[in-house]
């Protein structure tokens, strides 16, 4: 094999956008996974595109990175169950909703297509939800995928374009110039750090720590709920970075079936489910959609997203590693945000102009840490 | 069973066929508090499942009488879902959940059918042979209608002898497994004189049909309302016809609550010691799970896990018979590889999600295999699909994850709230 011009450590949804990316730019790439394409932080989670405006530069990551999704999706296949459900957002009271007109002009202002809902409308739009609620913001444009099939057909379409995808072949080492598998040394011009929660275990003092999340699927109620449901309340009560949290978020799915969400914790890589964690989040759940209690949970899965200090991901050259590139850190956005990582790395990598304004993203940036944000 | 939410007993026992009924009656005989705990509306298991004890062979109406004399607390129709916390069982029944509270645990979850993908196996009228059996037992009616038995193992005998004993005509057992090894297996059963009886009189409940070894069903297609079956013993091919098809390949332990319980588990079996003591402390096992071996051996471990699991020192060499009895099984009717080239790429492989082999690559894992192509991710949760798929592509298994049965979402909202602050 001939050596590569870039190699590529991590084939989650954020690895594979980046792989074809630079595959796309003519770079000779490898993309090296330890187990299989899409099987990690990404096949835990819910697989939402959604735009979301904490900060500035979240909104622009998130607004380009739905935006490139849309062009792709004619080539999409249908496994990866894309579906433009949209997002509703629901404010329990007049505060949340003020939030949320907010939010709408933010949005407006971007050409981002939302509609504040009223209360009266509310259960036109989503009939499980319970009566009462002040209203809440709809973003069409929203939608939902399968997440390991999106990532699968980025690192497919990488192949295609030349790059070689290596599978079940841990690494155990990285600099800028080379990597170091299970398999042996590959050596290239330039490296990316694409391994999620597990980055900073291969480029240490990256600042990333894996937050683990819970979700439960439910047996197929097709028409169950519509759009992509979160709440509001966030706004108001963001949640410490360190406690444990739940927030209310459901999606329905291409196969009928409802998935509910979402939990957070910091309890490092441990496995074990956190049965108090998991029933807080159900009940919150159902303390929106009353009907959810009664439908058949089938599975629940934790997963441990790649959090950061200040809910950003790090994007782009490490400032101590010659050569070396990160591409990681994603929390729970790394399905909406993964093309559009990958745009922006490309850019600096090859010396286009940045889509995006590229400081927010610097891996070595210091900053306060912010809340944390469910998504 | 009382209201409560919440029951207090020193042994529980998850699932009531022949192991967990004997042990419910050897832990009360120990004078414990006993619980039993089934999904099915009655005691008996697969192996003793009944409408009326006079269905029942003699063996298993003794034990039941026995169980219902012991005092043990029986709760039907519930499904253990959740082990939170040592000493702490989580059920379901109708939608409610209730807690059960133990000092030892006895899973006695039996084992399911291992049933193989080829071209037909959906089809209307083609039945898992433990599946077709439930169904008489359920009181279906197979009175002059063609069945043929196939499959691998000695459940297709006493099967195919009730089906023909219920006015069936039993127009072919066929054997996967070589005569000579499925001989000398019968041979190695002199030892066994309970065993060997059995055998006869099964064999004499069809003596009119023939049972074929090394013969294997290759597809089934409909025609009319009958079905054609293709056979072949790696020869010839040949086909014929009949009305139902019943085909089963084995048992495989059910370990998924034993899993869960973090009991070690070696070759698919759970490892226990001479009191059927697992890995984990207060936890026991008996039956199928500790590796296939029959009704006897889970009646004989299930009276030392109830003796043991209320506190008496009893030991015994039924598990270490077990393991050697499940060892000259897997010998005797090894799965031969032709087997995996049965489905062609579009037979379905997960009844549940729709998926067939073709869209499954090559040496992917359990859970790749989940995850890219949703096999094993419908309401079953893979207990049908993993066993073929562990046979046709050599997978592991993969994590048991909760809940182990379906439970309603506010189920799972409620119990997890009753322990907050313990995990």
């Amino acid at each position: 094999m001939s050596r590569p011009d870039a190699i590529v450590v991590g084939g989650g949804i954020v690895g594979a956008a980046c792989a074809r990316e630079l595959a796309m730019a003519g770079l000779g790439v490898t993309l090296v996974e330890a187990e299989f394409v899409g099987g990690g932080a990404t096949a835990a989670g819910m697989g939402h595109i959604v735009v979301m405006d904490d900060s500035p530069p979240q909104f622009g990551l998130t607004a380009l990175s739905r935006a490139l999704l849309d062009e792709l999706a004619p080539a999409l296949p249908a496994a990866v169950e894309r579906d433009r459900c949209g997002t509703l957002w629901v404010a329990e009271d007049e505060d949340q909703l003020v939030a949320a007109r907010l939010k709408a002009a933010a949005y407006g202002d971007a050409k981002v297509e939302a509609s504040v809902v009223d209360g009266a409308e509310l259960p036109r739009l989503e009939p499980g939800l319970r009566p009462g609620l002040a209203g809440g913001l709809l973003v069409p444009g929203d939608g939902v995928v399968y997440p390991p099939a999106l990532a699968r057909w980025l690192a497919e379409d990488a192949r295609r374009l030349g790059a070689a995808i290596r599978e079940g072949e841990p690494v155990t080492a990285l600099d800028g110039r080379s990597v170091m598998t299970a398999r042996g040394r590959i050596d290239a011009a330039l490296v990316v750090n694409a391994a999620g929660a597990a980055a900073p275990i291969l480029t240490h003092g990256l600042p990333i720590v894996p937050r683990r999340g819970h979700l439960v699927i439910t047996d197929r109620h097709p028409g169950f709920c519509r759009h992509q449901v979160l709440e509001l309340g966030y706004l108001k009560s963001a949640h410490s970075s360190t406690g444990a949290s739940v927030a209310f978020n459901v999606q329905p799915r291409m196969t009928g079936q409802v998935l509910i969400g979402s939990s957070r914790e910091l309890v490092g890589w441990n496995r074990t489910p956190n049965r108090a964690l998991l029933g807080r989040m159900l009940r919150r759940a159902a303390d929106f959609m009353p009907a959810l209690a009664g439908l058949s949970a089938i599975r629940s899965w934790i997963g441990f997203r790649p959090a950061t200090p200040d809910n950003l991901p790090l994007i782009g050259p490490s400032s101590r590693i010659d050569g070396l590139w990160i591409a990681a850190g994603h929390e729970g956005l790394g399905i909406t945000t993964a093309l559009g990582t990958a745009r922006l790395l490309g850019d600096l990598i090859l010396g286009r102009a940045p889509s995006l304004d590229p400081v927010p993203f610097t891996p070595d940036r210091s900053g306060e840490p912010a809340a944390a944000v469910h998504a | 069973m009382s209201d409560a939410s919440v029951l207090e007993t020193d042994v529980a026992i998850v699932g009531a066929g022949p192991a967990g009924i004997a042990a419910a009656v050897a832990a009360r005989a120990e004078g414990a508090r006993t619980l039993l705990l089934d999904s099915a509306p009655r005691p008996g298991g697969q192996i003793w499942r009944h409408r009326d004890p006079a269905q029942l062979p003699a063996s298993g109406r003794r034990w039941i009488e026995r169980l219902s004399g012991s005092g043990a607390e029986w709760i039907h129709s519930a499904n253990a879902i959740d082990l939170p916390a040592p000493g702490v069982l989580i059920a379901e029944r109708e939608g409610r959940a209730f807690t059960i509270r133990w000092r030892s645990l006895v899973i006695a979850t039996g084992a399911t059918e291992r049933l193989l993908p080829f071209p037909g196996w959906t089809l209307p009228n083609v039945f898992g042979v433990g599946g077709l059996q439930a169904l008489l037992k359920a009181g279906a009616s197979v009175a002059a209608r063609r069945v043929i038995v196939a499959g691998s193992g000695p459940l297709l005998l006493p099967v195919a002898s009730s089906l023909a004993a219920a006015g069936a005509t039993i127009r072919l057992v066929a054997e996967q497994a070589p005569a000579l090894r499925v001989y000398r297996f019968a041979g190695a059963l002199w030892s066994d004189p309970v065993r060997l009886a059995q055998a006869a009189r099964y064999r004499a409940g069809f003596r009119r049909a023939r049972y074929r070894c090394g013969t294997w069903i290759v597809r089934v297609d409909p025609v009319g309302s009958a079905l054609s079956v293709t056979l072949t013993d790696g020869r010839r091919i040949w086909t014929d016809r009949t009305d139902l098809v019943a085909v089963g390949y084995g048992l495989v332990p059910d370990v998924r609550l034993a899993r869960l319980a973090g009991c070690s588990i070696a070759s698919g079996c759970v490892a226990v010691d001479r009191s059927q003591r697992t890995s984990v402390p207060s936890v026991f096992c008996a039956g199928e799970p500790t590796g296939i071996a029959g009704a006897d051996s889970a009646v004989a471990q299930g009276r030392l896990a109830g003796a043991a699991a209320a506190g008496a020192r009893r030991t015994g060499g039924a598990a270490s018979r077990a393991r050697r009895f499940a060892a000259r099984l897997d010998r005797a009717f090894a799965l031969r590889p032709d087997l995996r080239a049965l489905p062609d790429p579009a037979t379905i492989v997960c009844r549940c999600e729709d998926v067939s082999l073709g869209e499954i690559g090559e040496g992917w894992s359990a859970r790749q295999i989940k995850l890219y192509t949703r096999a094993g991710m419908g309401p079953c949760q893979g207990r049908v699909c993993q066993p073929a798929l562990e046979f046709l592509r050599r997978t592991g298994a993969d994590a048991v994850r909760l809940p182990l049965f379906p439970a309603p979402v506010g189920l799972l909202a409620d119990h997890a709230n009753r322990d907050e602050g313990d995990s």
